[in-house]
């Protein structure tokens, strides 16, 4: 108790950062946790091969999605549509790509324009036809999914080895050894972060979330800056589908139902409330990797699937419950 | 002498991290008595009263109830023993009737009962507000009635639990002068049945009208308990504050430029405004005064363009502006400090810094969108300064300072603004005297700096103390304007009576 307010007092700077930051601290720790866990029971979990292509990999496309989820939290918002969005802008860039021979700088370009537009689309129907943004983004998820499957036809959209360099956005090496796709997630992450934490959108986010009404009367435009940040996660989507087909070599039309759940246990598991009003990028991250490590370090164990969902629920559930624990002892929530 | 006591709290301590809230602090009731407790915004009232109806552990200290030492853990608990509480901040669900409020939690549950009894619910509400004689429905939704309505309802829930001990948080802070006659009955009959009500308030000249001891308490430490008849209002602010205050004086002849700043022609809304008329100059203070419920807020939601206007027209500078929405109305310079604080001025999750910024992030941030944070922890800090805010630093939340200090928060977010125009909703609600007379002071030195400034106030001390004119509201309408030299509290009520009988 003592150090504590002597914290608070602001006479410990070092402290006082670290029980700020004590959510993340504990996030991390715990995924460090499971990190060594599962390196004593496989030493190959490990191994860089595993790290970069087992988990690196496999949470970029769920992660750069829980980016731009977790500013759409932060505002007490949802965004269900994310997981269809994604196989909608895979198929359109993959016929524009592909069919058409568009330029692949042209063509991740237009994947995260068309990511933006949605998120536009629902930040509008949320604002002007005033629908909860459950109500909204159930309605568009299911439009993104009938559209994606339209304009695919039901097939996927093969990449042949005409199509130069789309693979390597996510599977090249920038940087030697290191996954590009892994790249583009730190990247985006830092970006987000930046964003959310030192821009004027970044602190709307928080204040629409804590409380719209005292914003709106404060003077901020409100269902502008709503539009404008389900616009910026719809970035994110976009980007994540680009990733996609870049890994998987093909825009799948069935690809994505289920992600944004995904996404969202993420951003759960990071720390920040559906409330409405707290959340970071980096506990959003974390929570990522650590779905991932999980998934990938129960497979190396030979664990049935079936089992690995049920670890999922358990994991999500220890999450919240702890941070709630520890933010209850801070006094941060009553 | 042991007999009579109900309650007594001993060595009560009670630290939250960077605050010691309570530093063995003493108090003790008798049957039958009103005792208040008094403090500045922070001293620590409303954290003992937590403690004693079980939302928050003490870190130490004794509570001895009906002569046994009893261990409050949780609000459940307070009920059971009997002590129950009226929080400062309404606790309603807007969305359940009056009488579903009030019988929360202790709805029908005999066995095979599966449906609820709303017919047997509403008759026994009935009764029991008309033992109180309250004028409410019963099946009225919570959110459509007045602050002072709702009010109401927290009291008759109180009352509802019979028990021993009733504790009033600052119930008066919302009501008009008879709505706080008709409270002193029931707390007068609650006396006559033997129980005991602790008083918080702000408004020191109802202690002597109602009260039987004080209590005065300041940071959180135990100062003097006073018997009512044997003090004055003058002894209790000094003990409060350590100091002397100046109350009541009237504006000294402030000239008055005849720039009209602010031209407001024929506003009306679709539910109570019709044809509201008024002209607001520089470096004004123009009072509005009025009964709950004449229309006073919602003109000035119209006119910042929160509530939707059917007719009317607004003039700044001479020049006519379209307001259709908040922001509008804060780029035209015209700032608004809701009478609802929590619901509508303050981000109560986070800090003061994020709060006093809220309306003025462009200011703190470069062309391309990053913000300044310096300037804005600086700019708190002056203004936690300038108002005197209690707090460990411009980092805490705004939820965890107490309800004055949380006030004057919303006010330094309007100060930080800069507005040329400036809408005081109730602003010394809940404020103490000290925090007042600082207040006050700021208001007039606004003024004196050319702002202009509306000030909506229940309070008719208040109105005629700051106001260089009073404009009188009665039922949407405006029904008169007077300069503060001919005003008096008479002339204020005949015109806010306008239309009543
Ligand atoms: N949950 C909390 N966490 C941290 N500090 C708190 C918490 N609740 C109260 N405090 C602090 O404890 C002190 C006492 O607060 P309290 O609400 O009891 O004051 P009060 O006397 O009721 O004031 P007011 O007249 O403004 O209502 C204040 O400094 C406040 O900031
Ligand atoms: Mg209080």
């Amino acid at each position: 108790m003592s150090d504590t307010v002597k914290v608070a007092k602001g006479e410990n700077k070092i402290a006082a950062y670290a029980k700020r930051e004590i959510g993340r601290v504990l996030a991390l720790a715990s995924l460090v946790v499971i990190f060594v866990f599962f390196t004593i029971m496989r030493p190959v979990f490990a191994s860089w091969e595993n790290v970069s292509d087992g988990i690196l990999m496999s949470t970029v496309v769920i992660g750069l999605m829980a980016i731009g989820t977790t500013f759409v939290i932060i505002t007490g918002g949802i965004d269900l549509s994310i997981g269809t969005t994604t196989a909608l802008v895979a198929v359109i860039v993959g016929k524009l790509v592909q069919g058409l021979g568009l330029n692949v700088w042209a063509g991740i370009l237009v994947g995260i324009l068309i990511g933006g537009i949605c998120g536009v689309i629902n930040g509008l129907l949320i604002t002007i036809l005033k629908l909860p943004p459950f109500i909204a983004t159930l309605a568009t998820m299911k439009a993104a999914q009938g559209l994606a499957l339209i304009i695919s036809d039901l097939k996927p959209v093969m990449f042949t080895a005409d199509v130069k360099g789309w693979d390597a956005i996510a599977t090249g090496n920038i940087i030697p050894n290191f996954p590009n796709g892994a790249l583009i997630l730190f990247v985006g992450a830092i970006i987000g972060s930046i964003i959310l934490n030192k821009t004027v959108i970044g602190r709307y986010t928080f204040a629409i979330g804590s409380n719209q009404a005292a914003t709106q009367l404060s003077g901020v435009k409100v269902n502008a800056w709503i539009v404008a940040i389900y616009g910026l996660g719809g970035l994110y989507v976009g980007m994540a589908a680009v990733v996609l087909t870049s890994r998987l070599g093909s825009a799948r039309p069935d690809l994505g139902l289920g992600y944004e759940l995904e996404a969202i246990a993420a951003v759960i598991i990071g720390g920040t409330s559906l409330l409405g009003g707290k959340g970071t990028i980096s506990g959003t991250i974390i929570g990522a990797l650590i779905m991932s490590v999980l998934i990938n370090g129960l497979r190396i164990l030979e664990l049935q699937q079936e089992w690995q969902y049920v670890i999922t629920g358990i994991v999500i559930v220890l999450a919240v419950w702890g941070d709630n624990v520890r933010r209850r002892k801070t006094g941060e929530i009553s | 002498m042991a007999t009579t006591q109900l309650l007594s709290l001993t060595g009560v301590s009670k630290e939250f991290p960077g605050v010691k809230a309570l530093k063995n602090v003493h108090f003790d009731l008798d049957k039958g008595e009103v005792h208040a407790i008094v403090g500045e915004n922070g001293a620590g009232k409303s954290t003992l009263m937590k403690i004693l109806s079980g939302i928050y552990k003490k870190d130490t200290g004794d509570i001895v109830y009906l002569g046994k030492s009893v261990n409050v853990s949780s609000p459940l608990e307070a009920q059971k023993l009997g002590i129950s509480i009226i929080h400062q901040e309404l606790n309603l669900m807007p969305d359940l009737t009056v009488a579903e409020n009030i019988f929360i939690g202790r709805e029908d549950r005999r066995k095979g009962r599966i449906f609820l009894d709303n017919r047997k619910l509403n008759k026994a509400t009935k009764a029991l507000l008309e033992e109180l004689d309250l004028v409410l429905d019963p099946k009225q939704k919570v959110g459509e009635l007045t602050i002072a309505k709702q009010q109401m309802v927290e009291i008759a829930k109180a009352v509802s639990y019979r028990g021993e001990v009733i504790i009033m948080d600052e119930p008066t802070s919302s009501l008009t002068p008879a709505e706080t006659q008709a409270l002193f009955k029931i707390i007068r009959s609650l006396k006559a049945a033997g129980k005991g009500v602790v008083y918080i308030s702000h408004r020191l000249e109802e202690l002597s009208q109602i009260t039987d001891r004080i209590t005065v308490i300041r940071d959180g430490e135990y100062v003097k308990t006073l018997n009512t008849p044997e003090t004055s209002i003058p002894e209790v602010i000094a003990l409060m504050v350590g100091r002397k205050v100046d109350q009541d004086q009237r504006p000294t002849g402030r000239e008055l430029s005849n720039e009209v700043v602010l031209k407001v022609e024929g506003i009306s809304d679709s539910r109570l405004l019709s044809d509201v008329s008024f002209e607001l100059r520089k470096g004004e203070i123009l009072g509005f005064a009025g009964l709950m419920g004449a229309g006073r807020t919602e003109l000035a939601r119209a006119l910042i363009g929160a509530d939707p206007k059917t007719a009317g027209k607004i003039y700044l500078r001479g020049k006519e502006v379209k307001i259709k929405s908040p922001s509008d109305a804060v780029k035209s310079g015209i700032g608004y400090l809701s009478e609802d604080r929590k619901k509508y001025g303050l981000l109560l999750i986070q800090n003061l810094t994020f709060n006093t910024i809220l309306s003025s992030i462009p200011a703190f941030s470069n062309k391309f969108g990053f913000l300044k944070t310096k300037p804005a922890g600086s700019i708190t800090r002056d203004a936690i300064k300038q108002l005197s805010i209690r707090t460990p630093s411009e980092n805490q939340y705004v939820k965890n300072l107490s309800g004055g200090n949380q006030q004057k928060v919303v006010i330094s977010k309007w100060l930080t603004r800069d507005c040329d125009i400036l809408i005081f909703d109730e602003p010394t609600r809940g404020i103490d005297v000290g925090a007042k007379d600082e207040i006050y002071k700021l208001l007039t030195k606004l003024a004196s700096e050319g702002k202009s400034i509306i000030m909506i106030s229940s309070e008719l001390p208040e109105i005629l103390r700051m106001s260089d004119r009073i404009a009188v509201m009665c039922e949407g309408k405006l029904t008169g304007i007077i300069d503060n030299k001919d005003a008096n509290q008479n002339k204020i009520m005949q015109y806010a009576t306008k239309f009543r009988d």
